[in-house]
């Protein structure tokens, strides 16, 4: 299985390379290290849902929450700047997080203690959440100017030829990568997508295990939706709409089997900056951005084809393993 | 639909092993039924629209409060075969925007009503087939597929239209959508009544309608029990293809023109629907009669809000709130016996 993973992941990178390198030969400043640069901050909330996302489908769930879920808490940081300005950027991105985290708890919470599934929830708070922005803000748009420098700019300050808000998506890659392969929460989270009955005899609790992989998820998208206000520099109730299927487009695309239990922090990685690229490409390439939708709605329709053969062949495998075993014996 | 089924809920184990001594009296039993607590909810929600609102109570006003949910029935119906078998289509929305899409194409090329009509509808059927090949003929999980193909059929529909929009219809056109057959019944509520007895009698009253049945309990019983499990699926998809094009063409003709945007997030209050009548989200049961029922309820709960001035944002709160609590409800409830037995 870590040899087909890294396959993936290869053919990924792969992939990606070819494809850049094919649209330099159109766009000859495309391949440059700050075009790049560019694309891979301009990736950094995707990627950065994305790794919320994949926890999440890891345990056999799925969050179609976390775009309303960004966009609820980026007004409510957007106005909470607008009304005291005076408030530090510490004890703000502290209110995105702990307000995310809040909002993934109550999903976590009725897929946990009410075992409703986890699409019926999140489609339902999905129209809750931002329909509460709605009614947080009064339809009405909070802009640049009513945001302080301090919560503007820090996200776009640049440090070593990248702004601050690829750092974060760094850092935030690495942080999941040691969460999940490091911590007893990241093993109950593969364990209890890959197989839930042998998880819950070996002792882990696959409820609760869910339960904070919908609280990172919704931290995440609560981070996220500070980001990404910052970044646009305009808050209002519509930011990040349908976003939520971009998410779960990276995770699919990056080998993360909506079935569970299978999938990597690299997977999702790339499978953000594969969608990234596209974006980025389609003006140089003169094609409508208006196709961006439809190309990534094909993207996901592959990938998983792909992803489920790749399972399939898997199984086989095993299967001929066990009868070669019974021969044998 | 892997990620809808959770083994390890213990919920239906339980409730699959209680057998009760005696099943009570044909009365009581349907007086206990959803369909019964539903049909109740309905009466208290009108009379409460009656009172908040003096236009309430007035024919053509409740008329119009039909249009609020008889597109959204038509494919309603059809979603619930379709969860009843244990699958879901969340790209009915997206079926409507490019069957849409299709049709005022067409419409600019100077077609007339009856190959538009043809147009929306089989725009519908091929997405249909589009999503059934997928998940039946690929073995791929439903919910994953048409998030795809959602983001494909609606893609598609930017892609042709970008952010303009389609409009000049031809007048006869206007019918399907704006038209009466007799006195105040539309003839959109005319083809929600008539949907509502052909499903009814395909669910309830045909060998096939038991299959879906067999299929949403046990797939794999029914596969050994001879049942056509992957083409019986094909089949509920394009059935669901079939009403969303027919949904796209009532639509369309009603608000006579098309954007991109059109009927956007309405696979949520599709599902919505369905589960609020009953129909349960792991498959297995429900009937047509509790969708009629949820229909009328989300409808009158809409029209009610419109009337007192409620924003459209501010309704879909609500929509996803009747969404989760009618889902939790029964399992709390399940619960609750349960301890009071132990």
């Amino acid at each position: 299985m870590k040899h087909l993973l890294k396959n993936r992941e290869v053919l990924l990178v792969v992939i990606i390379a070819v494809m850049i390198a094919l649209f330099a030969t159109r766009a000859p400043g495309f391949a440059g290290p700050k075009n790049l640069a560019n694309i891979f901050n301009d990736t950094s909330i995707l990627i950065i849902l994305a790794l919320g996302q994949m926890t999440v489908i890891l345990t056999k769930s799925i969050d179609l929450s976390v775009a309303a879920n960004l966009a609820f808490t980026g007004m409510a940081v957007a106005m909470l700047n607008a009304a005291y300005p005076a408030l530090p950027l510490v004890l703000i991105l502290g209110v995105a997080i702990g307000m995310g985290a809040a909002l993934g708890a109550i999903n976590g919470y009725l897929v946990w203690a009410l075992g409703i599934p986890p699409i019926v929830v999140t489609l339902g708070t999905l129209t809750i959440y931002r329909g509460m922005a709605f009614v947080l803000s009064g339809g009405s748009w909070i802009n640049a100017h009513q945001m302080t420098p301090t919560f503007l700019n820090t996200p776009r300050t640049m440090l070593l030829g990248l702004p601050v808000l690829g750092w974060v998506a760094i850092l935030i890659v690495a942080l999941m990568v040691f969460v999940l392969s490091r911590t007893g929460f990241g093993r109950a989270t593969y364990a209890s997508g890959g197989n839930p009955v042998a998880a819950t005899y070996a002792g882990i609790d696959v409820g609760r295990t869910k339960f904070y992989a919908f609280v990172l998820s919704g931290a995440l998208a609560g981070l996220s939706g500070y980001l990404w206000v910052s970044r646009y520099a305009v808050a209002y109730v519509d930011i990040a709409a349908g976003f939520e299927l971009d998410s779960v487009a990276a995770c699919v695309i990056g080998g993360i089997s909506i079935a569970g239990g299978i999938g990597s922090v690299g997977g999702a990685v790339l499978g953000a900056l594969f969608l990234g690229v596209i974006k980025n490409a389609l003006p140089v390439i003169g094609i409508s951005p208006f196709a961006q939708m439809a190309i990534s709605g094909l993207v996901i329709i592959l990938a998983v084809i792909f992803n489920a053969r790749a399972e399939r062949n898997r199984g086989r495998m095993i299967l001929r393993a066990h009868s070669k075993a019974e021969g044998g014996a | 639909m892997s990620a809808l089924t959770d083994p390890t809920n213990s919920d239906s184990a339980q409730t699959r092993r209680a057998i009760p001594d005696r099943l009570g009296t044909p009365f009581t039993r349907i007086l206990a039924s959803w369909e019964v607590l539903l049909l109740i909810v309905a009466v208290v929600i009108f009379i409460a629209n009656a009172f908040a609102s003096p236009y309430f109570l007035n024919a053509w006003n409740l008329s119009d409060a039909t249009f609020n949910f008889t597109e959204k029935a038509l494919i309603a119906f059809a979603m619930a075969l379709l969860i009843i078998a244990g699958e879901i289509d969340l790209s009915v929305a997206a079926i409507i925007a490019l069957a849409s899409t299709a049709m005022g194409a067409a419409a600019q090329m100077g077609l007339g009503t009856p190959a538009l009509v043809l147009i929306g509808v089989g725009t519908g059927l091929a997405c249909g087939a589009v999503n059934g090949f997928l998940v039946s003929g690929l073995k791929l999980p439903s919910i994953v597929v048409t998030i795809g193909t959602m983001s494909l059929f609606r893609g598609l529909s930017y892609m042709v239209l970008g952010d303009k929009a389609y409009g000049g219809y031809p007048a006869s056109f206007a019918y399907f959508g704006q038209g009466y057959v007799v006195w105040v019944f539309s003839f959109e509520f005319a083809l929600f009544a008539v949907a509502a007895v052909v499903f009814a009698v395909l669910l309830h009253a045909t060998n096939f309608g038991r299959q879906v049945y067999v299929i949403g309990n046990n797939p794999f019983a029914a596969r050994f029990s001879g049942v056509p499990v992957e083409r019986v699926k094909f089949i509920l998809f394009l059935l669901t293809g079939l009403m969303s094009g027919i949904a796209a063409v009532c639509l369309t003709s009603r608000l006579g023109s098309t954007r991109p945007s059109i009927a956007q997030g309405w696979e949520l209050e599709v599902v919505t629907m369905v589960v609020l009548g009953g129909i349960s989200i792991l498959g297995g049961s429900g009937t047509i009669g509790g969708v009629v029922i949820a229909a009328f309820v989300m409808g009158l709960v809409t029209f009610g809000l419109g009337l007192l001035n409620v924003p459209g944002i501010v309704m879909s709160i609500f929509i996803g709130l009747l969404l989760i609590i009618t889902i939790a409800l029964p399992i709390v409830a399940r619960r609750m016996k349960g301890r009071s037995l132990r």
